[in-house]
């Protein structure tokens, strides 16, 4: 049997409900009585946690390897200096290391002709892996003040059971993060919300995620009258997974840290139906 | 003595550009013969990220011992140390032979420590 398939869920805007999709979808996948593992890849602020709660069994650090210069090899040809496209080594009198803008490449080691250049990890946060109940769960945790995050987010999604439906929780926005997250997924969704920004960052989404190649679907939260993402998917020819409407109370379970189900059981059958939706395009 | 003006403009009769990573143009003046040549520095200018370090490499490859300016960063200011060479700031915009004056009778302050935001990381 292959491996289970792997769900990428991302938005162009923040803030218009990837987690709450993310673990919901989770939920349901266990009524389902499938093995589901949910892996946050916003680990600029992961918060799946805050929901899940899961026992974290493993915390391990991740880093990136970046140069070190044997002073008493190097012959200051700058060749190193020269090939990287992250300006992270300064040629002067001698290379000048700058390791928080190195992205770990290795370019800058194949060059030197003298071997003056060996590679050392620099951390760039830890990645973690447990259990919530009957939900897989691992996040990444990147450091504060660290820029470097894909290196983080591969480690993450490393860290995936091939045998459970993989649910990766995406950041916002189009950057290398969310390319990151999304590569190698079977199907991405894409949660937005019915206003210009979540209209506006959908589509700038979508043009980021096509050339990918992976299967896309929208899902509308907050649905209301105003049907100008509806009428962009159609003519973008983007299936509408699902309409989630505004509720209130859906904002004051979120705000608590709550799962939706558990106090809202009309809303079970929303994501049955999303799930369905996803389920028959992978 | 050779010093680096960062300008906004090709000549030294412009303004001083008061960024030094990403500065318009690097002014190369000699204090002794008064000879000054424009170099852009376009491609720092935009660069995504290291642009204060790529602009000190610069400088340090026009063979400056000096930098006139108006702010440095934390990365380009360990560059420039790095290579040895002194900053000495403006404080406000100017014209560049005023800049280069002050900077010629010592009223400038050298920079002993960045002064200047990190941008982006």
């Amino acid at each position: 049997m292959s491996a289970a398939p792997s769900i990428a869920i991302a938005s162009g805007k923040g803030g218009t409900g990837k987690t709450t999709v993310a673990i919901h979808l989770a939920a349901t996948l266990l009524f389902h009585r499938r093995s589901v593992q949910y892996l946050d890849c916003d680990v600029e602020e992961p918060n799946g946690h805050l929901f899940l709660k899961p026992k974290i069994d493993a915390v391990e650090s991740v880093g990136i390897p970046v140069p070190v210069v044997d002073a008493a090899r190097c012959i200051a040809c700058g060749k190193c200096a020269g090939v990287c496209e992250f300006n992270a080594i300064a040629m002067l009198k001698k290379p000048l290391v700058f390791p928080e803008l190195c992205h770990g490449c290795g370019a800058c080691a194949l060059v030197c002709p003298v071997g003056a250049i060996r590679e050392t990890p620099r951390a760039v946060g830890v990645a973690e892996t447990g259990r919530a109940g009957c939900i897989a769960f691992a996040q990444g945790r990147l450091n504060v003040g660290e820029p470097m995050a894909p290196p983080l987010i591969r480690a993450v999604k490393a860290r995936r059971d091939p045998e459970a439906v993989a649910l990766y929780d995406s950041p916002p926005g189009t950057s290398c993060s969310v390319v990151a997250t999304v590569r190698g997924a079977d199907f991405v969704v894409l949660v937005t919300e019915p206003t210009p920004f979540g209209l506006h960052d959908l589509d700038l989404a979508v043009a980021t995620l096509r050339p990918m190649g992976r299967p896309l679907g929208v899902v509308v939260n907050r649905a209301d009258e105003d049907r100008r993402v509806q009428d962009y998917c159609q003519a973008e020819n983007l299936p509408v997974l699902a309409e989630l409407p505004d509720d209130r109370r859906v904002a004051e379970t979120y705000a608590r840290g709550e799962l939706l189900f558990d106090r809202l059981p009309d809303w079970r059958g929303r994501f049955e139906d999303l799930w369905a939706r996803i389920e028959e395009r992978l | 003595m050779k010093v680096v003006l960062t300008s906004s403009g090709q000549t030294l009769a412009d303004p001083i550009d008061m960024h030094f990573g990403r500065a318009k143009v690097f002014i190369l003046a000699d204090t002794e013969t008064g000879r000054a040549v424009a170099h852009d520095n376009a491609q720092n200018l935009h660069a995504a990220q290291g642009a204060g370090i790529q602009s000190a490499e610069t400088v340090a490859r026009l063979g400056a011992e000096a930098v006139v300016t108006g702010s440095v960063g934390p990365k380009a200011y360990k560059a420039l140390q790095a290579a040895g060479i002194k900053i000495a700031l403006v404080e406000a915009v100017c014209p560049g032979t005023e800049a280069l004056r002050r900077f010629k009778d010592n009223e400038l302050p050298v920079l002993d420590q960045p002064n200047g935001e990190s941008h982006w990381v």
